[in-house]
């Protein structure tokens, strides 16, 4: 093991470890825990001053019922789960079936297919801004769900498919043969074989686009205009005008609309660091 | 294949092999098919169009003008653009310190103590938190009346400057708050990366008498060489792709000091309405990008060759 485990050094040193661990989590969390703090502090201490010391009373309950009740966030954070929901469920689906395509037969360019995919995913979000916010309004979804929707679902089956290729070539590929010599037809070989056997990779998948999608910016931007359509992370640009004198607010709502992919992260971290670091630990 | 009964198969075999053939080409055409009509539609072909809008004058709506090479040479002659393209490199450059700081932090935390699996996950979680909060938080941390910097240099004499509307500081105020998640990624890679290092070749180098920094060096690193790569290709494209934090942290102000190529094409086309020109932006930082994807996918395909 690298570095040697702190078992194994002097007492001294393990102390040392055990008292720097706690201190440079602090440190490396300072942003949040100040915004976890402001989130509970009173306008009064933002008035006199206090916006860094221990807050003279918690008014956690009181800054997230004004924030509901004086802002639209409510509206901003169901804007972003109907976006990302059926943008998770689509790229998904579409990312099975062509990464089994890949993965499972062999033609002539079949490494270009995947190359695009890869490729497509890399690319600066800005070359493709105008022609797809033409399209959406050619397609009559510009400033929609829907236009947001289909585009995620598009951008991010490049990286799923990617993703899902990878898993599927590491499968077994004597079941696949066995079913084959059996008769079993390609569809149901999918269905019945592939499907349940990637379902860690979707699991893992489904979480990190989650927080891909739910924390994406750029895209609203370009394609969604009315307000009430827009989902938490523009929403936040708005409450930032808003609340521009009170801050203790902008961070309770900043603290709302970091939660769900923190949640969803905390929740299913040993999925979501697979999927983030699929291929880290090859040679 | 040999473990499992194959005498039912042997008929099915002879009568259908002849479709089997087709079914093999075909059945991989439709499965790839909507993913790809899809991806066609909204990325492939937008970047074609995006390089042809490049060559025009458009005002987004009305008649397109042919220029031919008209908006690279303004570009050329555009002070804003070389300071753009400027701050990116910055962004480039400076962001290589998210996988170097990785490292070191995975280092840290590649121990086995009481609590070890909540640390990790803590430190990591910054990555989770949308970029636009980052924004946020840090931006106020700057604020030279009453963040924290200044809350905290004040007592002990020191002046903070107004780091986000200072013209030389913006950018790197702005870089501060990327290398925070971007860390945080690159750690966890690492973590991941270390956990499949080979301890025998450890032990073996120990014996040898290598230690410290010598055996990170000459042991271990190459042994991280997947992660490093990963974390080298995300990196450098975060960096070129960075547009959330400058957006809601400076606007590309003060006077587009901080500004970099995607939110000027950005501003070029929403604000401005000059949408050949902003095509013309989105090329450049098109072909920038084409260097590092090019690289990743050289690197894919040798490691591709050799499997099925």
């Amino acid at each position: 093991m690298f570095p040697r485990p702190i078992q194994e050094t002097t007492r001294a040193r393990q102390v040392m470890y055990k008292v720097a661990l706690p201190v440079s989590l602090v440190v490396w969390l300072l942003p949040m825990i100040a915004i976890i703090a402001t989130a509970g502090r009173s306008l009064s201490d933002l008035n006199y001053g206090n916006y860094w010391g221990i807050p003279t009373e918690w008014v956690f309950f009181e800054n997230f019922a004004a924030v509901f009740g004086s802002s639209s966030i409510g509206v901003y954070l169901l804007n972003s789960f109907i976006i990302t929901i059926p943008s998770i469920i689509g790229a998904l689906f579409l990312s099975t079936l062509a990464g089994a395509g890949l993965a499972l037969y062999r033609f002539r360019g079949r490494f270009f297919l995947l190359a695009l995919f890869i490729a497509g995913n890399f690319v600066p979000f800005q070359i493709l801004m105008i022609p797809v916010r033409q399209l959406t309004l050619d397609l009559g979804v510009y400033d929609s769900y829907l236009g947001v929707i289909l585009f995620q679902i598009a951008f991010q089956t490049g990286f799923c498919t990617f993703f899902m290729r990878n898993f599927i070539a590491e499968l077994p590929f004597e079941l696949v043969e066995a079913a084959r010599a059996e008769g079993v037809s390609e569809w149901k070989i999918l269905i019945h074989i592939i499907v349940p056997l990637v379902r860690p990779a979707l699991a893992a998948l489904a979480v990190l686009q989650f927080t891909f999608i739910w924390n994406d910016f750029f895209w609203p931007l370009i394609l969604i205009q009315s307000d009430e359509l827009r989902p938490i992370t523009l929403g936040l640009t708005t409450l930032k005008g808003q609340f521009i004198s009170s801050f203790n607010l902008l961070a309770a709502g900043s603290l709302i609309a970091a939660l769900p992919p923190v949640m969803m992260f905390f929740a299913m971290q040993k999925h979501f660091i697979a999927g983030l670091t699929l291929g880290a630990s090859k040679g | 294949m040999a473990d499992l009964p194959m005498m039912p198969a042997q008929r099915t075999r002879m009568t259908t092999s002849f479709f089997r053939k087709h079914k093999l080409l075909l059945m991989p055409l439709a499965f790839i098919a909507p993913a790809f009509a899809m991806f066609s539609l909204f990325v492939i072909y937008p970047i074609i169009q995006s390089i042809g809008l490049s060559f025009t004058q458009w005002q987004g709506i009305g008649p397109k003008t042919w220029v031919g090479l008209n908006n690279y040479r303004m570009l050329f002659n555009d002070a804003v653009f070389w300071t753009s393209l400027m701050n990116n490199v910055y962004w480039l450059v400076l962001f290589l310190l998210a996988p170097v700081f990785g490292l070191f932090v995975a280092l840290f935390l590649n121990q086995t103590v009481f609590g070890i699996r909540l640390v990790k996950s803590l430190f990591f979680f910054p990555f989770v938190v949308s970029q636009i909060v980052v924004g946020i938080i840090f931006a106020w941390f700057y604020d030279p009346a009453f963040g924290l910097l200044a809350t905290v240099l004040e007592p002990i004499g020191l002046d903070m400057p107004p780091i986000l509307s200072d013209e030389t500081l913006a950018t790197f105020g702005i870089i501060l708050a990327g290398l925070w998640p971007q860390t945080a990624y690159c750690m966890i890679l690492y973590l991941t990366g270390l956990n499949s290092v080979n301890p025998e070749v450890i032990e073996a180098a120990r014996l040898d008498g290598a230690k410290g920094w010598q055996l990170l060096v000459k042991i271990v690193l190459p042994q991280l060489r997947a992660a490093t790569f990963i974390a080298l290709v995300v990196t450098i494209i975060g960096a070129l792709r960075s547009f959330d934090l400058v957006a809601v942290m400076t606007e590309g102000g003060p006077y587009n000091s901080s500004n970099v190529l995607a939110y000027y094409m950005y501003d070029n086309a929403i604000f401005r309405y000059r949408m050949g020109y902003a095509s013309s932006i989105a090329t450049v930082l098109f072909l920038i990008m084409n260097v590092y994807i090019v690289w990743f996918l050289m690197r894919l395909w040798n490691n591709e060759k050799g499997t099925r």
